[in-house]
């Protein structure tokens, strides 16, 4: 082979590699460890379908965020650890990368430190480690809207709201069915200390994973006779607590699910034995919200639309997704403010994210009122003190039945620093201040 | 010492466990059936019956009624069934058992992947037109649910024990079961035997599919159902249906008892383990099961 002939088979070679991945100087990319098939695929294709569906909006109405083109690209990880680690390591060498949302908690705890080597934002919606909502500890870590903790709170001082008063908790006994995982398992401190605050009779009772078989818990729920249960199922779980509970001969509307125990898959399978019941949301469901109506008309409408079943627009999974675009490009919208309107390294999005500020008048501007309330999130909290609401299935729909209602952050904030600071302890991590926030890195 | 509403609570747990036993049973003996004949532990049935829930629901949201949806997924199942012999089974005839098992493990993949493309991977609801509702039986609360999946694997091992003592082909089962060459020194036709059994064992997949459906919604975990079945298939023996219904009953009890009797003082969430602390304790007393059959070798 010739030199010339050598180099221009290089060059070529090299110029294949670089357009696997999006070029970086205007689009910003989001490597997506999706689940698409497997046991919880119905949930992932709801939450990846509206957050690409929402991209798509942005991509086809706005030519992306300021014209930086928004690029993305997926690794099926049937929601396994081992895959999702494995679609990180395949895809972090994309350029261009603004943040990854694994919607696992399990592939998130596994991420937490390869994120903060590589710097860039892993974003927990709803979900995830909960000290990681303490930015000193985690700069790089995200559990927008809701963390486990502040969910806990919400549904306890929703059941006060439902009971008459925060003064008549003292006299209810609540049971927390959780899923027999870390995911599970998160809240157990936290229920008990609300417990303590508020002196109502706790049980915590375990559910071994996956949950299709339930009868030993709720004929204990039976004798123990609860005012209420919280259900903290996952999948094939939530259902079968449903079905189970009016085996038992306790009442749907007296079960209040968690944030991933509300959507439509966990009710359908349930039929009748799910009417009545209640759940927290920090999205809600529907299509009335603008946004969700600008999508069905612009993207489904142009063939575009993700979702290989058009019904399941507006339902809560794909709702989560839609808002998680808007969460992910509006930080990237407000680190453009500050750095350029270029695509932007992932720690200059890691700054965005710390900055993500949106009012209730910006959530309307964006055409997501009534979808989700607010959020504020600082380079020290993390989630961002997203409001909640419940609503409840009538058999065919959700339908919301509470205003928006804010936890008891005063309370929950010592406790997440007391386990990020013994976990920044354990790591040997020195705690950011605020001048830390603005040291960024361009590379 | 316990007061009557705690004997009243103890009975209703041990009475709940002895019929979610026998849901477990039902998916058991779709085991038995293959082992029994081919010596393969067929890892693959519980994506059949995933297969065959998932086949039946989307007709039926098609527009198709029950019976017809029925009796096509059967003839789907049937199919399914020879396919597998022809394509899995009869190319590793001879191998070691181990290969076999490899094969039913990979089939297992290769057939949720092939429901979830054909059919797609929403959860679905599957309405049988039974009540789930309790019913007060003498002062305990049972579901009619759980006493129709009941009657229906009582009916279905007297179906099975009739058709393996009273049918030409089911003598011919029994008599692959107990020798191979044998057998095939009698001039019984090995393949189409093999087919059939398969078939049955899809059969018996619909019926559980059908009911575990049901119950979770039809939806990807009814493949990992088998979890619950290994542990009845160890203490009831592989190759024994009426060994599938007892260890079905004895785990059921046992696990049921386990979690709200011992579960409290270790956490809880311990039902799923101590099923297969059962069997094992089973299986230190009786290696072969309690009703599998004893192999003894000359050496």
């Amino acid at each position: 082979m010739s030199f010339f002939k050598f180099t221009k088979s290089a060059s070529l070679a090299a110029l294949l590699a670089l357009s696997a991945f999006p070029a970086f100087a205007d689009e910003q990319h989001f490597p997506l460890q999706s689940y698409r098939v497997g046991p919880y695929a119905s949930g992932g294709t709801g939450f990846f379908g509206g957050f690409i569906d929402y991209l798509n909006l942005l991509n086809d109405r706005d030519g992306g965020v300021n014209g930086v083109k928004l690029t993305w690209s997926e690794g099926e990880t049937q929601y396994e650890v081992e895959r999702g680690l494995e679609v990180y390591e395949r895809l972090k060498s994309a350029p261009g990368i603004a943040a990854w949302n694994p919607l696992s908690v399990g592939i998130a705890y596994a991420m937490l430190d390869r994120v903060a080597e590589d710097r860039t934002p892993l974003i927990t919606l709803n979900h995830g480690r909960t000290d990681t909502t303490d930015g000193r500890v985690f700069p790089y870590v995200f559990p927008l809207l809701l963390n486990p903790y502040s969910e806990s709170s919400g549904i306890v001082n929703y059941i006060a709201e439902r009971s008459g008063g925060h003064d008549k908790l003292k006299d209810l006994k609540i049971a927390v069915l959780y899923h027999g995982s870390p995911y599970g398992r998160e809240t157990i401190p936290i229920y008990e200390l609300l417990a303590e605050k508020y002196g109502f009779e706790l049980s915590q009772i375990e559910v071994a994973h996956p949950g299709n078989e339930q009868q030993a818990q709720w004929q204990t729920i039976r004798r123990q006779r609860p005012d209420f249960v919280v259900l903290r199922g996952w999948g094939v779980m939530n259902p079968v607590a449903l079905t189970t509970a009016q085996r038992t001969g306790f009442p749907a509307d007296k079960i209040i699910g968690n944030v991933w125990s509300n959507s439509e898959e966990d009710v359908l399978p349930a039929g009748e034995a799910a009417k009545g019941y209640t759940a927290i949301v920090s999205v809600s469901a529907g299509t009335e919200a603008p946004v969700i109506q600008e999508v069905t008309e612009k993207v489904y409408g142009a063939g575009k639309g993700d979702l290989a079943d058009k019904t399941r627009i507006g339902s809560v999974y794909h709702n989560l997704g839609v808002v998680n675009g808007i969460l992910n490009t509006e930080a990237l919208r407000i680190a453009q403010e500050r750095f350029g309107k270029r695509a932007l390294t992932g720690d200059e999005v890691r700054w965005g994210f710390e900055h993500l500020q949106l009012s209730p008048e910006r959530v309307k501007e964006l055409g997501a009122e009534g979808l989700f309330h607010s959020i504020n999130v600082t380079w020290d909290n993390h989630e961002g003190e997203g409001l909640v609401a419940f609503q409840q299935w009538d058999g065919t729909k959700w339908s919301r039945i509470s205003d928006w209602i804010a936890p008891d952050w005063a309370l929950l904030r010592p406790i997440i620093e007391a386990s990020s600071e013994a976990y920044a302890a354990e790591q040997g991590l020195k705690l950011r201040t605020a001048e830390d926030v603005d040291k960024v890195a361009t590379d | 010492m316990m007061d009557g509403y705690e004997v009243l609570f103890f009975f209703e747990v041990l009475v709940g466990g002895l019929l979610a036993g026998l849901m477990y049973s039902l998916v058991a003996i779709g085991f038995v059936l293959i082992y029994k004949t081919s010596g393969v532990l067929n890892f693959a049935q519980g994506a059949m019956l995933l297969f065959a829930a998932l086949t039946f629901v989307s007709l039926v949201n098609y527009g198709a009624p029950f019976l017809l949806a029925f009796a096509a997924t059967f003839a789907i199942m049937i199919g399914l069934g020879f396919a597998i012999e022809r394509t899995v089974l009869r190319p590793l005839v001879n191998r070691p058992p181990i290969t076999l098992f490899m094969a039913t493990l990979g089939l297992a993949y290769v057939i949720e992947g092939a429901a979830q493309l054909l059919w797609g991977t929403q959860v679905r609801r599957l309405d049988l037109g039974i009540s789930d509702k309790p019913m007060e039986i003498a002062g305990l609360l049972i579901s009619s649910f759980d006493l129709v999946a009941a009657a229906v694997a009582f009916g279905l091992v007297a179906a099975l024990g009739a058709f393996f003592t009273r049918t030409r082909i089911g003598l011919a089962f029994r008599a692959v079961a107990d020798d191979q060459f044998a057998a095939l020194a009698v001039g019984l036709r090995l393949p189409r035997i093999w087919a059939t059994v398969w078939a049955a064992a899809g059969f018996v997949a619909l019926v559980a599919g059908l009911l575990w459906g049901a119950r979770l919604g039809v939806q990807f975990s009814l493949s990992i159902i088998v979890l619950k079945a290994l542990p009845v298939l160890l203490l009831g023996g592989f190759d024994s249906i009426l060994g599938a219904v007892v260890g079905g009953l004895i785990i059921g009890a046992s696990e049921k008892l386990a979690e709200v009797y011992l579960g409290p003082y270790v956490g809880g969430g311990i039902e799923s383990w101590f099923a297969y602390v059962v069997a094992l304790l089973f299986l230190l007393a009786r290696p072969s099961g309690l009703f599998g059959q004893k192999i003894v070798e000359r050496v």
